[in-house]
């Protein structure tokens, strides 16, 4: 099934785009697709994949940008578990937080389950919605140019960006899924562990 | 509610086990809570949707370091419920302070069912429930459940119970 607002760019050469280079850049993934994009440009111990917990991402992301001020978050996400976690935008908002930004991967599906099409495949535009919530800055990213134009303000702004990619599914990559031994070595790796 | 003694005590008790992210759900029983926290410059107070959003918050602030605690009325921890997968995965320390409708002079009888809930379903869900009946017991418990969610890392809900926060009551 196409539509013809589909999105067209390659998820895995966006994701790609977004963390090269990551530095310390503090990352939370959502469930689902978005979680084994990040895994497959490579791992690392400030990467927080989520393999469930749908609709927790963006918050995930706020209460790390609230204890790391100095540092930058980054939440990298799908339409379906952003549309889950709507009311976290107005969250995030309201926080004043300016170290986090969220993109999300929006291919109008959900992709997990068959591919069946989600709010924003039958009209809903999450960066709408992120704006009426109060994001200063909203971005929709249909061709690489404006991938790459966004991805070091990612880094550097709050930013809510929808980046309009294809329906393509791609081969799963998976990182690790413990979610104890994601914690520990995330919070190791922070120089933060109390143990 | 008139006399905020002991929720005075309850948030020095948070203060003491090093909370400095508070997210909150509002509710009558919380209100003392919840201006002491947006009073103090040392705490960030998080406004929630919804309180689900509240466990995914306390995770983030888990990997950065910080401790958080969630305030919410026992309606919410319905919402709760999936997200508790969280902290239980990551084993990570989650506190919940829960003040409880529908149990003692309830009037509105819509908080009646997920109050009689609420210790059930937490406790299927994995969560370590305390309770406070008595004004005198409730900083106590609250320290105490600190220390065990946070040193033990496992998510603990302490119910305010609604005799303790006193009956809302409704005039026509």
């Amino acid at each position: 099934m196409t539509r013809q607002n589909d999105g067209t760019l390659d998820r895995r050469v966006v994701v790609a785009e977004l963390m090269r280079d990551p530095g310390d850049l503090l990352v939370v993934t959502g469930l689902g697709a978005a979680t084994y994009d990040v895994g497959a440009t490579g791992d690392r111990p400030l990467n927080f994949y989520l393999w469930g917990a749908m609709g927790g991402t963006g918050m995930i992301g706020l209460g790390l940008a609230l204890a790391q001020p100095d540092k930058h978050v980054l939440v990298i996400t799908g339409d379906g578990e952003q549309l889950m976690g709507m009311g976290a935008l107005a969250t995030i908002a309201a926080s004043g937080a300016k170290n986090i930004s969220i993109a999300v991967l929006d291919n109008g599906r959900f992709g997990e389950t068959g591919s069946q099409f989600s709010h924003t495949g039958l009209g809903a535009d999450l960066a709408a919605v992120a704006a009426a919530c109060g994001w200063q800055t909203v971005t929709t990213a249909r061709d690489m140019d404006e991938v790459k134009a966004l991805a070091p303000r990612l880094r550097q702004e709050s930013m809510f960006a929808v980046l309009r990619i294809s329906a393509e599914e791609k081969p799963r990559h998976l990182p690790p899924r413990d979610g104890a031994y994601l914690t520990d070595r995330f919070r190791r790796a922070l120089g933060v562990a109390e143990v | 509610m008139n006399n905020p003694t002991w929720q005075e005590g309850v948030y020095a008790a948070l203060k003491a086990a090093r909370v400095t992210q508070i997210g909150y759900v509002p509710d009558a029983g919380h209100a003392h809570l919840i201006t002491a926290a947006h009073a103090d410059p040392d705490m960030k107070a998080v406004v929630l949707t919804t309180e689900e959003e509240g466990i995914a918050l306390s995770a983030g602030a888990w990997l950065g370091g910080e401790r958080c605690a969630i305030l919410m009325q026992s309606s919410g921890v319905g919402n709760c419920i999936n997200m508790l997968s969280l902290p239980l995965n990551c084993r990570m320390p989650f506190l919940t302070l829960v003040t409880m409708r529908g149990e003692w002079g309830e009037f509105n009888p819509w908080q009646v069912p997920m109050g009689a809930a609420t210790q059930p379903v937490l406790t299927a869900a994995g969560v370590h429930v305390r309770r406070a009946d008595r004004p005198e017991d409730a900083a106590e418990m609250v320290g105490a459940s600190a220390a065990l969610a946070f040193d033990s890392q496992i998510p603990v809900a302490v119910l305010f119970s609604q005799r303790l926060i006193g009956a809302k009551v409704f005039v026509k």
